[in-house]
């Protein structure tokens, strides 16, 4: 009997490094751009429609008794071939990730980062099937939560089951690989919506202001958000340090590269601004300042119970984006030989604008696919 | 576009249009044209990866509202 397995049993198997046998039966272009990973995960692909006339393809790769998660688009095909490995090929242990790739891309799987000082701790919030990564901070019976990702139930829940009440939302950019779910969970508890109005030119609908010298205080003002313009990726981008340990980059630094400048069509103009937040603005922070990511791009960076953090000193040290002395040579990786843009780009930003309102089905087939807003040094 | 035969494949879900599609053009013979309609999204790349997988050629595709449409030469 094929058993469903849920993206959060799933989940909980990549960031516990169990070891994970998927056999992935979308067809091929699909797989090559987006897939499962991270982990001891280990997944192959063989598309659906190979399978039809017997099993053979896949029966020499997969061992007959070990647990296999077979997975497609959205769940139906995959259920197809994990009946036919059990009746044609004897297997004996065969799972179908219930609701596909798609579940897959809108699972969050929260991972606590630390206590802060004062009381109240700082989640992280792993996309594991886009690698956006958002955060709450929570103390004295309130949150914030930071590049709050689309599925706005899951931190809904998550708060809920914390006892602890959403006051503020805030976006460190506007997204351009993401749907931002800010302004719609500001909305729905009535809380308050920030974003950088560098990036707010074009913004339909109201919301506060995010800028250096107007700090941010999570419950009784334990917790303090202090926003340092750090612009590059977009014009406003801001990082956020969190009670003088934590500094959230957004989509500015990564663990393993760096942002990139291009998503507005404004690589040229920005180039410059990249460099000076990274080798300027940083470097007169605190070294020993954890960096927290608003993405990761390979699985390898996913640590202990999944989360994905570095100190600040040491991605000086490691992060190939940040050893670039020479300024043309920086802004030659950064506009030129770039990877693709992430997919609807222009969509979601019009989304986050609130210029376009797309239906949920259509906002969850822009999000389809890998994430892409990183230069590969 | 001129077709041997006509297969409806709308509102069957992934993987009915490709199994449906399949044993339709098991049916036909080599040179003749299937014209396959779906309403399902994914259908769309997953005909197109599996008509060259098995040696056929897809002639032509297109989207009429919610239906798309496609001819594929059985080879």
């Amino acid at each position: 009997m094929t058993t469903p397995i849920t993206t959060s049993e799933l989940a909980k198997k990549v960031v516990n490094h169990e070891k994970t046998v998927i056999l992935d039966v979308r067809n091929t272009d699909e797989f090559d751009s987006w897939k499962i990973e991270g982990g001891n995960v280990e997944v192959i692909n063989e598309p659906y429609f190979n399978l039809l006339d017997g099993i053979d393809p896949v029966a020499e790769k997969l061992d007959k008794d070990q647990a296999v998660i077979v997975v497609c688009a959205k769940g139906g095909s995959s259920q197809m071939v994990a009946e036919l490995l059990e009746e044609e090929g004897g297997f004996t242990n065969t799972y179908n990730l219930e609701g596909g790739m798609k579940a897959w891309s809108e699972h969050l799987e929260p991972v606590k980062i630390g206590d802060l000082k004062d009381g109240g701790s700082l989640y992280q919030f792993v996309r594991l099937g886009k690698g956006c990564l958002s955060y709450m901070v929570e103390s004295d019976g309130e949150a914030a939560i930071i590049d709050t990702n689309r599925m706005i139930d899951i931190y809904e829940a998550f708060t809920k089951e914390k006892g602890v009440k959403i006051r503020t939302l805030i976006d460190t950019h506007l997204h351009a690989d993401h749907i931002s779910g800010g302004r719609a969970l500001a909305d729905k508890v009535d809380g308050t919506y920030y974003l950088p109005p560098k990036d707010a030119t074009e913004l339909t609908y109201d919301y506060k202001a995010l800028e250096e010298g107007n700090d941010i205080v999570v419950g009784n003002t334990k917790v303090k958000v202090q926003p340092i313009h750090s612009p590059g990726h977009t014009i406003g981008s801001t990082s956020l340090i969190i009670d003088d340990e934590y500094l959230l980059t957004g989509d500015i630094l990564f663990v393993k590269s760096i942002g990139r400048p291009d998503l507005a069509g404004k690589a040229e103009d920005w180039v410059g601004d990249l460099r000076n937040s990274l080798y300027k603005r940083y470097k007169e922070l605190s070294e020993d300042l954890i960096v927290l990511p608003a993405h990761y791009s390979f699985a390898e960076e996913l640590g202990k119970g999944g989360s994905v953090f570095a100190r600040l000193g040491d991605l000086y040290q490691r992060n190939e984006g940040l050893q670039v002395d020479d300024e043309d040579v920086f802004r030659k990786m950064v506009t030129e030989n770039l990877p693709p843009q992430p997919n609807a780009y222009q969509e979601i930003r019009e989304t986050n604008t609130g210029k376009i309102t797309p239906e949920d089905e259509k906002q969850r087939e822009m999000e389809i696919g890998p994430n892409r807003c990183a230069v590969h040094g | 576009m001129e077709s041997t035969k006509v297969l409806d494949a709308k509102g069957l879900a992934c993987p009915m249009p490709i199994v449906r599609t399949k044993k339709a053009i098991n049916e036909l013979e080599s040179g003749d044209v299937l014209e396959v309609h779906a309403t399902d999204k994914g259908a769309k790349s997953d005909l197109a990866a599996w008509a060259k997988s098995g040696g056929h050629e897809l002639l032509q595709d297109t989207e009429e509202g919610d239906v798309l449409k496609f001819w594929i030469k059985k080879g």
